[in-house]
């Protein structure tokens, strides 16, 4: 269920009050971050996030198609590696 | 055999059964349609005269998105998704469920055909 427009999207106050003084300043510099949770509004267009996901910050350039989104689904939490090919017999050969 | 959006033939059922074979028809619009352009929902499709045939024509012209621009929209909205390197976006691309299911046993739908791998231990049937 979306979240009450009453409301309003949420944003980390914190977070938000940088964005601004950036943008006043006309400054950009990469924003370390832990709050993912954090919807993207449009001031954030163009600014650079270090968001963390759990072990490091990667990080997220804004475009205006990420308005909306939240910033923790840009910074992925999970590593997959692909799974293994080939048989067990072959890997323990040391092929592939 | 009445044509209505593009190549679209539905047959002799009810007109409110027959409109959803259009795609982006479903049960509700096919009811809102016949209520708004007060078409009895079970004349048979065959049966609706040249004027509520393209009553029903203009009208989903005008104000819904069917077949070929729906299939493109969604088509987009997921392309989007996968641009700007989204959750979501990344589960597509990976043919995975995209709402957060288990992905331990089922979402068959999404990977498909079960791949079994040779040498992994199997559970032991009880």
């Amino acid at each position: 269920m979306p979240r009450s427009l009453k409301k309003g999207p949420f944003i980390q106050e914190k977070l938000y009050r940088k964005v601004e003084i950036l943008n006043q300043q006309n400054r950009k510099e990469p924003i370390k971050t832990w709050s993912r949770a954090s919807t993207i509004v449009p001031e954030f267009v163009g600014h650079t996030f270090l968001v963390h996901n759990g072990k490091s910050f990667p990080p997220i350039f804004i475009t205006e198609d990420m308005v909306g989104h939240k910033l923790g689904e840009f910074s992925p939490t999970r590593t997959f590696r692909s799974h293994t090919t080939g048989t067990k017999a072959q890997r323990a050969k040391g092929h592939l | 055999m009445p044509r209505i959006a593009g190549s679209d033939i539905p047959d002799n059922k009810p007109t409110r059964i027959a409109l959803r074979y259009i795609y982006g028809i479903g049960p509700h619009h096919a009811d809102k349609i016949c209520a708004d352009l007060q078409i009895e929902p079970q004349t048979r499709a065959n049966k609706l005269t040249e004027d509520q045939l393209a009553a029903i024509a203009n009208l989903i012209e005008a104000n819904y998105v069917v077949e070929g621009a729906l299939r493109r929209q969604t088509n987009q909205d997921i392309a989007r998704l996968r641009d700007i390197r989204a959750y979501r976006g990344l589960r597509h691309r990976a043919g995975l469920p995209v709402r957060g299911q288990r992905t331990k046993t089922n979402a068959r739908t999404r990977k498909g055909r079960r791949k079994t791998v040779a040498g992994k231990k199997m559970v032991k049937a009880k």
